[in-house]
């Protein structure tokens, strides 16, 4: 990984990562969460940070997310995202089956060529 | 799951607000590239710099529209509002297009759907009973004698109710019930009714429920019961003034009082089920003690118990029928009956149902050639607008998205043509409901409903598909850059149109081809049946039901008969006049006869035989032919004279070679002298064998059922009417107003069913006789426009206008050569598949064959003349300026 390539990020995957950033961060603009994912994935993710605008409206018609538009720190305009009940009980479930999945995935990675007899 | 439920929602909802979101999304996507410009500039970026590397973090502002927009909403109806408003920019643009081919699709289409509720109503829907597959016809193996051998005696009916193990209940009517057989007397004039006997438990065993009051009760079946009846919803609604309390109230009937039981609903048409062509207007019980002595007169229906298959039904009657006594005070009489079982929609239904096939066929034809018609006129478009295309294509619309374009023009003209199709059927369907003459079962409740919408939605589909489809591919895989560099009328290309155009057309031919000799097959059959010698003369003639009270007294019965007639007699224009019960070819009954001397020791030794109670003068009215012998005198009547007139079959039958004048035949359980023989009537139908009929004075031994006065005159019935209503009102004031009705009304109910296919097949013939001529006027035509410069260069070369005339009808005659060829040949597969529906007709008729070419090639030989004479006018020096 010497050229360090940047992640091609899976279905779905960065819907979670909306949620994920809300619930721990609170109300939002779409720039804060899109700079917000790239720091803390270390600029690992291929990220066009236009992409977070489909994710957003996909949340906000599923109703994990609700949207208000304010007032930045530095007085600017901005249209504010937040998540909600349903949208933390999602992540809850999500977070889980991401969590399980890169634990199996670890797993059958971390495979020995002898290992299929066990 | 909810939010799936809510997403869709609200992507349905994005649809209506496209426009707000894009203005929303707008500004935050440029709210998010002005903070990040900021973030930048606070990092220590120049403007520029700081500027460029936003949109590089942000990607593609257009894209993450697109993508926003997928998200959000349903991106394929965004497609095809796109489509769809560019379809109707280019139908708008190409309004003779549009036109021409939504009014062929509606033709085509419309004819479909009417056919195909047609066929759905007879064939397909159940019948309008509970359970309906439990419901049984019950009539002897072998009906050779009209109603009567379908029929069964009040005591082998009640013998096999009590005795059969596969039926939950066995019930029938009075099958030998003429219209207007009982008068409604109230304020007014008397008007008259047609009521129906039916046995005990009729309507439960059909599961018909009343719509107000009650179902006839047990002891309403009892001899000397009080008299009650049943009305038909539109009796009530027309005669009883549609009042909600009717039940329970009494109603003059014949001059006497019957209770009003209970509405039937509006679902319920006995005589759509049961005898099609009529209208009933109310029933009442059939008594059985007061039938015994009255033969077979009733038509059964039964309902298998649950889980019981027709054949173990069928099992059980063959063991059962053979037991069964005629009469149980007569023993003598004798026994032995058989019973066919059949499911009573197959037995309503099971005539018609090849001619409903063919008829199907027939129509699915129109649609093929509509879709043909159409592909062609796309084609010719395609051609026009193939640059287009190219252009679009070059521009990067994929080749699907082109496909879809084009289907979606062919959706939008089929979506036309199919509502305005419904529209058409709508209207056939509401005639056709209520032509009440028409002899074909259930057609009076033939309507638009669920299934004939799907299958609306699915031919319409289905064509749109068809017709598009050839011509769409064709457009998007042709070569584009050819297309664009070539200015001019591609020659290759051209061809290669032309052949395909040429193929369709040829196609067409071929099926208009088919049609024609079908509905020609079918029309000589229709004239041969017209044709047949009915035995008696159907024109001049009219017949009314009569209304009298003899209080039971033969005597003064053939005294109001003799009359009556004489009466008729005078008035003007009036040439014979005459009374029967019966009138040929609407209801008949049979009894037995035999030759007095021979052995008959049961029934079974008797010529089953139609029989009518008449006047003197009936003969001559109907306009029957005495072959030899005399006609009946009104003494035979006033003196009870046991004299008959028999049929040729009969004294074929009967006395074969020898002269049955004199000779004394047993008929209706009375010796009775032969006195005359009459020449064949076609009884049931034109199509069926005259069978065996004798005429029986009206005496004290032979009791008509009804009476007809038949009126022959010169006049027509409708300037008659009114003088025989006087005559008949000043014999008898009580006479209701029956309708004094031509006897051809008879011959054309019975052959309705076969004019009802004739003129619907021709019509579909001529419509695609018409639709294939277009398509030949399509192809010539455009193929000379094409070729104006050639035909200009030939001219200048030394053509004659007549050698360019020549060529171009050459080119619409191999075409239709070729079409002709290829129809004859289906046409002789396919009529062998008909031949059962033609009478006196081969399914290779030549003449057929050899007439229906000729007005196809006529008709294509036009379509070609057209062009034709256009070419020979083209001055060569204007057509070889242009361009």
């Amino acid at each position: 990984m010497a050229q360090s390539k940047k992640l091609d990020l899976l279905q779905g995957t960065l819907d979670v990562m909306v949620l994920q950033t809300l619930e721990v961060l609170g109300p939002l603009h779409g720039y804060g969460i899109a700079r917000r994912i790239e720091q803390v994935s270390g600029n690992q993710v291929l990220l066009n940070q236009g992409t977070i605008y489909a994710s957003l409206v996909r949340l906000q018609q599923r109703g994990w997310i609700t949207s208000k538009w304010g007032t930045s720190d530095n007085n600017r305009k901005a249209k504010f995202y937040s998540i909600t009940k349903v949208g933390q009980k999602q992540l809850v479930n999500d977070a889980a089956y991401w969590q399980k999945l890169a634990g199996v995935m670890g797993r059958v990675l971390a495979m020995q060529g002898d290992g299929g007899e066990r | 799951m909810n939010y799936s439920l809510r997403e869709a929602y609200n992507r349905v909802r994005a649809l209506f607000r496209g426009e707000q979101l894009d203005r929303e999304v707008n500004e935050e996507m440029t709210l998010h590239i002005e903070a990040a410009v900021q973030e930048n500039l606070r990092r220590g970026m120049s403007a520029d710099e700081a500027r460029r590397q936003a949109l590089i973090q942000f990607g593609g502002v257009q894209q993450a529209l697109e993508q926003h927009r997928e998200a959000r909403s349903l991106p394929w109806v965004d497609v095809l509002r796109q489509d769809l408003r560019f379809t109707f920019h280019m139908l708008r643009r190409d309004r003779g297009f549009a036109v021409v081919a939504v009014l062929i699709l509606t033709l085509g289409i419309g004819a479909n759907i009417a056919v195909f509720s047609v066929v759905n109503t007879i064939l397909l829907r159940p019948l309008p009973f509970r359970d309906p597959q439990q419901l049984v016809r019950i009539v002897e193996k072998d009906p050779k004698a009209g109603e009567s051998s379908k029929t069964y005696t009040a005591d082998a009916t009640q013998d096999f109710q009590q005795q059969n193990r596969s039926f939950q209940s066995v019930s029938g009517y009075f099958a030998f019930t003429g219209p207007d057989n009982f008068k409604l007397v109230g304020n007014g004039q008397p008007l008259p009714a047609t009521g129906i006997l039916v046995a005990e438990g009729f309507f439960q065993t059909l599961g018909v429920e009343p719509s107000l009051g009650r179902l006839f009760r047990s002891e309403e079946f009892l001899h000397h019961a009080q008299p009650v009846a049943l009305v038909s919803y539109p009796f009530w609604k027309r005669r009883l003034s549609g009042d909600p309390s009717i039940v329970g109230r009494t109603i003059n009937l014949s001059n006497s009082p019957v209770v009003v039981v209970g509405v039937l609903p509006d679902t319920f048409d006995f005589g759509a089920v049961f005898s099609p062509g009529t209208k009933v207007d109310l029933f009442v019980p059939y008594i059985m003690d007061d039938f015994r002595d009255d033969g077979n007169d009733l038509a059964l229906v039964g309902r298998l118990k649950q889980g019981v298959t027709l054949a173990q039904a069928q099992a059980d009657a063959d063991q059962l029928f053979p037991q069964l006594y005629f009469e149980h005070k007569h023993p003598e009489y004798g026994k032995g009956y058989t019973g066919q079982l059949t499911g009573l929609k197959e037995y309503v239904n099971g005539k018609l149902r090849r001619s409903l096939i063919v008829l199907w066929c027939a129509v699915g034809l129109i649609l093929l050639i509509v879709c043909v018609n159409l592909s062609n006129l796309l084609l010719a478009r395609a051609a026009a607008r193939s640059k287009e295309f190219a252009m679009r294509r070059a521009l990067g619309a994929g080749r699907g998205r082109l496909v879809r374009q084009l289907l979606t023009e062919s959706l939008v003209l089929a979506a036309v043509g199919g509502a305005l199709g419904l529209g058409l059927a709508y209207v056939i369907l509401s005639y056709l409901a209520h032509q009440g003459s028409m002899a074909l079962p259930l057609l009076a409740m033939v309507r638009v409903d669920g299934t004939v919408l799907e299958w609306t939605l699915l031919i319409a589909i289905g064509a749109a598909v068809l017709f598009g489809s050839a011509p769409g591919l064709r457009m998007s895989a042709s070569n584009l850059q050819a297309v664009l560099k070539d200015s001019g009328p591609g020659l290759s290309e051209g061809r290669k149109h032309d052949r395909m155009r040429s193929t369709l057309v040829i196609t067409e031919i071929a099926l208009a081809c088919v049609l024609l000799v079908g509905a020609g097959l079918l029309l000589r059959s229709f004239l041969r049946v017209l044709d047949i010698d009915l035995g008696f003369e159907a024109s001049h003639a009219a017949a009314i039901s009569v209304d009298y009270d003899d209080g039971g007294n033969v005597a003064k019965r053939a005294a109001i008969w003799q009359e009556v007639t004489s009466r008729s007699l005078t008035i003007p224009g009036v040439e014979s006049a005459g009374i029967s019960d019966n009138l040929p070819m609407s209801r008949n009954r049979s009894w037995g006869i035999a030759a007095k001397g021979e052995q008959q020791r049961d029934a079974l030794d008797y010529v089953p035989v139609f029989v009518y109670i008449v006047s003197p003068g009936y003969l001559k009215a109907m306009g029957m032919r005495l072959i030899e012998g005399r006609d009946l005198h009104w003494d035979d009547l006033a003196n009870n004279r046991a004299v008959v007139i028999i049929n040729q079959t009969v004294a074929r039958k009967l006395w074969p070679g020898r002269d049955p004048i004199g000779r004394i035949a047993v008929a209706g359980g009375m010796e009775t002298e032969v006195i005359g023989v009459i020449a064949d009537v076609r009884e049931s139908g034109a199509e069926d064998n005259a069978g065996a009929q004798m005429y029986l004075p009206a005496t004290k031994q032979f009791g008509p059922e009804g009476a007809y006065l038949v009126v022959r005159s010169k006049l027509p019935a409708a300037a008659l009417a009114a003088s025989v209503m006087r005559t008949l009102r000043a014999v008898n004031p009580g006479q209701p107003a029956t309708e004094f009705k031509p006897i051809q009304g008879l011959v054309d109910h019975a052959t309705s069913p076969r004019r009802f296919f004739v003129l619907l097949v021709g019509t579909f013939a001529c419509l695609g006789l018409l639709l294939a001529s277009l398509g030949i006027y399509g192809v010539i035509s455009y193929s000379v426009t094409r070729q104006t410069q050639e035909i200009g260069i030939r001219m200048a070369l030394g053509a004659t206008q007549s050698w360019v005339q020549f060529d171009v009808i050459g080119k619409t005659l191999r075409l239709a050569l070729i079409g002709v060829g290829v129809g004859i040949i289906a046409s002789l597969v396919l009529a062998r598949l008909i031949a059962a529906l033609l009478f006196q007709t081969a399914p290779t008729d030549p003449l057929t064959f050899v007439g229906m070419v000729a007005i196809l090639g006529m008709v294509a030989l036009l379509a070609g003349y057209l062009p034709a004479r256009r070419a020979s006018k083209i001055d060569p020096m204007v057509a070889l300026r242009t361009n």
